[in-house]
C-alpha cells in the first residue's frame, strides 16, 4: 500500500493540473486524506479507480461533514496618532474563517486488498455555493450515500442521476445534520418532567393558541 | 478539467411492451416481506418489473445526530439498535473505530471474547436470514422456527453474559464490560457442539429441495464487477465470487490466529447467497472451536480506560469490521471534546440495497420479494 | 430423482415432529404465563435504587450526585437534590435525592447508570411485568417505587451483589479503621478517651456483608 504522500505524487504525475493537497490527520489512526478541488474531483476519482496499481475500485463510505465558520481573534499592535501624540495601541482583530461543507470518501481496493485512501472535496461556503461533483458515475455505491448527504447536509451533487431526499420526507426543508440546525419545537406531549423540551413545547402550544384566537377574531 | 470516457454502472433499461399499460405498485411500507417498514415503488409491465425505486426513512431517527450530541460511551447502547440482530458486532465496530481514534490497546482475553461473541452473532444472523428467506418463499414457519430455536440458545448465552438478549451493550473501548460468568465458556462449547447438527438439519431440509432450487437458481443475479463498483459487501458480494472478507483483509482483532476459509459463490444468484450463508455458519463454528480452546486469563478491559470523561485527541478515524450483513464501518471525527464532532455509520444494509433495482429489473413480482429477502437487511440500520 | 430433496426435507420435519413428543430438545416453547423459564442471573431490565436496613427512604445509598442523570443516554432520570443531609453507609452525612424519577417508557435498559454510579446505589432489576393502564404517569417510577432492599438485590443477582457487598464492607472497615486511628490520635492528644468513639459508630445500620445471601 502506498502512503498518502506517494498517492499524491502519483496523482501529480498523472494529472499535473489537478489541485490536490494532503491533509494530515493528527490522530494515532494515521489516516491522512487528500483534498481535491471540486473541479478536478471527477478526473482524480477516475484516476484512482482505474489506475492499475492503486485500483481503488471499492468506495466503502461516503459522508458529509459540516464545518462552521471559525472565528479567531488576534491581538495586533498598531501605532496611532491620538491627540497629536503617537501611541502604541493594542487592538483585537477578528478573523472569520468561512465554514464549508465537505464530502468524504473512503476508498479501498478489492483487487489489491489495500486501503483506505481518503478523498475529500470542499464547497466554497455553507449557504449558496454548495455544489460538488457527484462520484456516483465512478462508484455506484455512492448513489444512496450521496442522496443521504444531500438530504442531511445539503450538498448538491452535480451529475447525480437521481438526487432526491432519501431519509427525510420530500416536503422537509432543512438539513438536520448541519451543526447549526435548530430542532423544531412542536413536540408531542412528553411526560418526562425533563427540562426545556417541555417548556418549549408549552411555548409552542401557547403561540399556536394565540394564532388560532387571532384567526377567530378576524373571522 | 475534462475526463475521458470511463465505465459507469446504471440499472438496465427495459422497453415496456406497451407504454400505456404500465402498472405502478407501491410494495410496502407494510408488507410482511419488507422486514419492517420499507417501500418499493415498482412499475410493472404485466408481471415483469420495469422499474423499481426503494423508498426509505420510515424508521429514521437520526442516530448520527443523537450520537454527536451524546458522549462517546452513550452512543454504545444506541449502536445495538442499528442492526438489532447483531448488536455484538455493532458494538465491536464502534469500539474498533474509537480504539483507532484514540489508540487504545485491547487485552488478549477481551479479543477472544469479542471473536466468540461476534461469530455466535454471525451464526444466529445467518440462521435467521435463511429462515426469513424461506418464509418469503412461502415455506411458512418450519425453517424459520428451526432457525429461531437455535438462535434462542445463542441469545440465552448473550443474556447470561451481558444481561440482555438482543441489546447487549457489551463492548467497551479497550475491551468488554463485564467478566464472563461462571461456566460460560463451557456452555458456549456445548452450544457450538450442537450447531453442526442444526446446520446439517437445515441443509437436509433445504439444500437439495427442488422447489427452493427452482425458485432461487438464476434469480436475482448480480455480476461481480457491478457488485464491487456498487460497494456490496458481506455474503452478497462473496456469492458473486469476489473474495473479499474483511476478517482476512484487515485481520482486525485476532482473526489472523484462526484458520478459516472464505466461501464463494459462482453465479451470484439467490441460491448462492443461501449457500454462502450456510457455509459461513460452518466456518464460524470452526473459528469458535479454535477460539474456545485457548481463551487466556487476564484483564477484560484496558485498566487505564476510565468509564466516564473519555476525550480522545483531535483527529479522525474510520474503523470497520466484517459484520454478518457486510462491512460495518464507523467514521469518527474528534475535536477533543467529550462527544464526537462527526459520527457516521456505514450501514451495510443500506448500501447492499443499491443494486436491488439492477437485480429485480426484468423479473417477476414474486421474485422481487425473494431477491429483496436474500439481501438480508434490517431496517433499523437502513434508516438509522 | 426429482422430488428426492423434498422427501428428504419432509423426513427431517417428520423427525422433528415425532421427536417433539419425547425430547425436550425439540420442543422448546414454553407456555407463558402458566409456565416460566428459569430466570437468568445477569438479566437486566430497568434500574432500581438499593437501600440498606429496613427503612427504604433512610437507607438509600444514593447521594444525588446526578452522575447517572448526566450520563444517561436517553435522559430518562430526573433527580432533585435534598437541602439537608443524612448519614450514608459509612456514617458520613450526605445529601440524598429529594426526588428521583425514572421514566421507564424512555429508559432503554442500557445499564450505563449502573456502570457510572460510584456509590453502588443504582442496580438493574429483573422485573418485566410492568404493564399499566396509564401510559404517561404510570410509567414514571418515583423514589418510593424504585427503592428496593439489598436483600432483594442479593436475591436477583447473587454473584454480583456478593461482590458489591464485600467491596462496601471493605470500604467501611477502612473508613472505620481510619476514624478509629483518628479518634485514638485525638484521644491521645486530648487525653480524653471517650470523645472520638461516637464518630466511629455510624447511624444504626446493618453490616451488608453479614446479611443472609452475602
Amino acid at each position: 500500500m502506498k502512503t498518502a504522500e506517494e498517492i499524491l505524487a502519483a496523482i501529480k504525475t498523472a494529472l499535473p493540473e489537478a489541485k490536490v493537497e494532503l491533509v494530515q490527520n493528527p490522530s494515532v489512526s494515521g489516516q491522512h486524506s487528500l483534498v481535491v478541488a471540486p473541479e478536478d474531483g471527477l478526473a482524480v476519482a477516475v484516476f484512482l479507480r482505474d489506475d492499475s496499481e492503486l485500483a481503488l475500485d471499492f468506495c466503502s463510505n461516503a459522508t458529509g461533514v459540516d464545518w462552521l465558520d471559525k472565528e479567531t481573534t488576534e491581538k495586533v499592535k498598531a501605532t496611532e496618532v491620538v491627540d497629536g501624540e503617537e501611541k502604541v495601541i493594542e487592538k483585537t482583530v477578528k478573523h472569520i474563517q468561512p465554514g464549508y461543507l465537505e464530502s468524504v470518501y473512503h476508498l479501498y481496493s478489492m483487487r489489491q486488498k489495500h486501503g483506505p485512501v481518503i478523498f475529500r472535496m470542499r464547497t466554497a461556503n455553507r449557504t449558496d455555493q454548495v455544489e460538488l461533483p457527484s462520484m456516483t458515475p465512478v462508484w455506484r455505491s455512492c448513489e444512496f450515500q450521496e442522496r443521504e448527504i444531500f438530504d442531511l447536509f445539503g450538498i448538491v451533487f452535480k451529475g447525480h442521476p437521481d438526487l432526491r431526499r432519501i431519509l427525510m420526507w420530500d416536503e422537509f426543508e432543512d438539513h438536520p445534520m448541519r451543526r447549526d440546525y435548530v430542532d423544531p419545537d412542536d413536540y408531542e406531549y412528553e411526560p418526562t418532567p425533563h427540562d426545556e423540551v417541555l417548556k418549549r413545547a408549552q411555548e409552542h402550544q401557547a403561540q399556536q393558541n394565540e394564532a388560532k384566537q387571532a384567526a377567530e377574531v378576524t373571522q | 478539467m475534462s475526463t475521458a470516457a470511463f465505465k459507469s454502472y446504471r440499472p438496465p433499461v427495459i422497453e415496456p411492451s406497451n407504454e400505456g399499460e404500465l402498472l405502478e405498485v407501491a410494495m410496502g411500507p407494510h408488507h410482511p416481506s419488507t422486514h419492517g417498514v420499507f417501500r418499493m415503488d415498482v412499475a410493472l409491465d404485466g408481471e415483469i418489473v420495469i422499474k423499481l425505486k426503494p423508498v426509505f426513512g420510515y424508521l429514521h431517527r437520526n442516530h448520527e445526530k443523537i450520537a454527536e450530541k451524546a458522549s462517546y460511551l452513550a452512543s454504545m447502547p444506541y449502536t445495538d439498535r442499528l442492526d438489532y440482530f447483531c448488536s455484538m458486532t455493532n458494538n465491536w465496530a464502534y469500539a474498533i473505530a474509537v480504539e483507532k481514534l484514540a489508540g487504545i490497546e485491547v487485552p488478549e482475553r477481551a479479543q477472544y471474547i469479542r471473536v466468540i461473541t461476534a461469530e455466535l452473532t454471525r451464526i444466529q444472523n445467518h440462521a435467521s436470514a435463511i429462515g426469513f428467506l424461506l418464509q418469503e418463499m412461502g415455506a411458512s414457519g418450519t425453517p424459520l422456527m428451526y432457525a429461531f430455536r437455535e438462535r434462542e440458545k445463542i441469545l440465552d448465552i448473550f443474556e447470561e453474559l451481558s444481561g440482555s438478549r438482543m441489546m447487549c451493550n457489551y463492548m467497551r473501548f479497550g475491551g468488554c464490560r463485564v467478566e464472563l460468568p461462571k461456566d460460560w465458556l463451557e456452555k458456549v462449547a456445548a452450544i457450538v457442539d450442537g450447531l453442526p447438527r442444526f446446520i446439517d438439519e437445515i441443509e437436509a431440509l433445504l439444500t437439495g429441495n427442488e422447489i427452493l432450487m427452482a425458485r432461487t437458481q438464476g434469480v436475482g443475479v448480480l455480476k461481480p464487477d457491478l457488485a464491487v463498483n456498487a460497494g456490496i459487501t458481506g455474503p452478497m458480494l462473496r456469492a458473486t465470487g469476489v473474495n473479499y472478507d474483511i476478517r482476512k483483509v484487515d485481520r482486525y482483532g485476532i482473526y489472523d490466529r484462526f484458520e478459516f476459509r472464505v466461501p464463494l459463490g459462482d453465479h451470484g444468484d439467490i441460491y448462492d447467497r443461501y449457500m454462502v450463508r450456510v457455509l459461513e455458519m460452518r466456518e464460524s463454528v470452526g473459528i469458535l472451536r479454535q477460539a474456545l480452546k485457548d481463551v487466556p486469563a487476564g484483564p477484560i478491559v484496558d485498566p487505564k480506560q476510565k468509564v466516564r470523561g473519555f476525550r480522545p485527541k483531535p483527529g479522525e478515524a474510520y474503523g470497520r469490521i466484517e459484520g454478518p450483513k457486510g462491512e460495518l464501518g464507523f467514521y469518527l471525527i474528534s475535536d477533543g471534546s467529550g462527544n464526537p464532532y462527526r459520527y457516521r455509520v456505514r450501514p451495510p444494509s443500506l448500501i447492499n440495497l443499491t443494486v436491488l433495482e439492477d437485480m429485480c429489473i426484468g423479473q417477476n413480482v414474486a421474485d422481487v420479494v425473494l431477491t429483496f429477502g436474500s439481501v438480508d437487511i434490517v431496517l433499523g440500520e437502513v434508516d438509522r | 430423482m426429482l422430488g428426492e430433496g423434498i422427501v428428504k426435507g419432509l423426513a427431517e420435519t417428520a423427525k422433528n415432529f415425532a421427536g417433539s413428543f419425547v425430547s425436550k430438545e425439540r420442543l422448546t416453547t414454553v407456555q407463558y404465563p402458566e409456565e416460566r423459564v428459569e430466570p437468568i442471573e445477569n438479566t437486566r431490565d430497568f434500574p432500581f435504587l438499593v437501600y440498606d436496613g429496613s427503612d427504604p427512604m433512610a437507607g438509600l445509598r444514593c447521594v444525588a450526585c446526578q452522575i447517572c442523570e448526566k450520563e444517561c443516554p436517553p435522559k430518562c432520570i430526573y433527580i432533585t437534590k435534598s437541602t439537608d443531609k443524612k448519614p450514608d453507609y459509612v456514617g458520613k452525612p450526605q445529601i440524598y435525592p429529594a426526588r428521583f424519577d425514572i421514566d421507564i417508557s424512555v429508559c432503554m435498559s442500557c445499564q450505563i447508570c449502573v456502570e457510572v454510579c460510584p456509590f453502588e446505589a443504582i442496580k438493574m432489576d429483573t422485573e418485566f411485568e410492568l404493564s399499566t393502564t396509564d401510559r404517561f404517569e404510570g410509567l414514571i417510577l418515583d423514589r418510593e417505587q424504585l427503592a428496593k432492599s439489598n436483600e432483594y438485590y442479593n436475591k436477583i443477582h447473587p454473584t454480583e451483589a456478593a461482590e458489591v457487598d464485600a467491596r462496601l464492607a471493605e470500604e467501611k472497615a477502612k473508613v472505620e479503621a481510619k476514624a478509629k486511628a483518628a479518634a485514638a490520635a485525638a484521644a491521645a492528644k486530648a487525653a480524653a478517651p471517650a470523645s472520638g468513639e461516637t464518630t466511629a459508630k455510624p447511624a444504626p445500620q446493618k453490616d451488608p456483608a453479614k446479611e443472609p445471601g452475602a
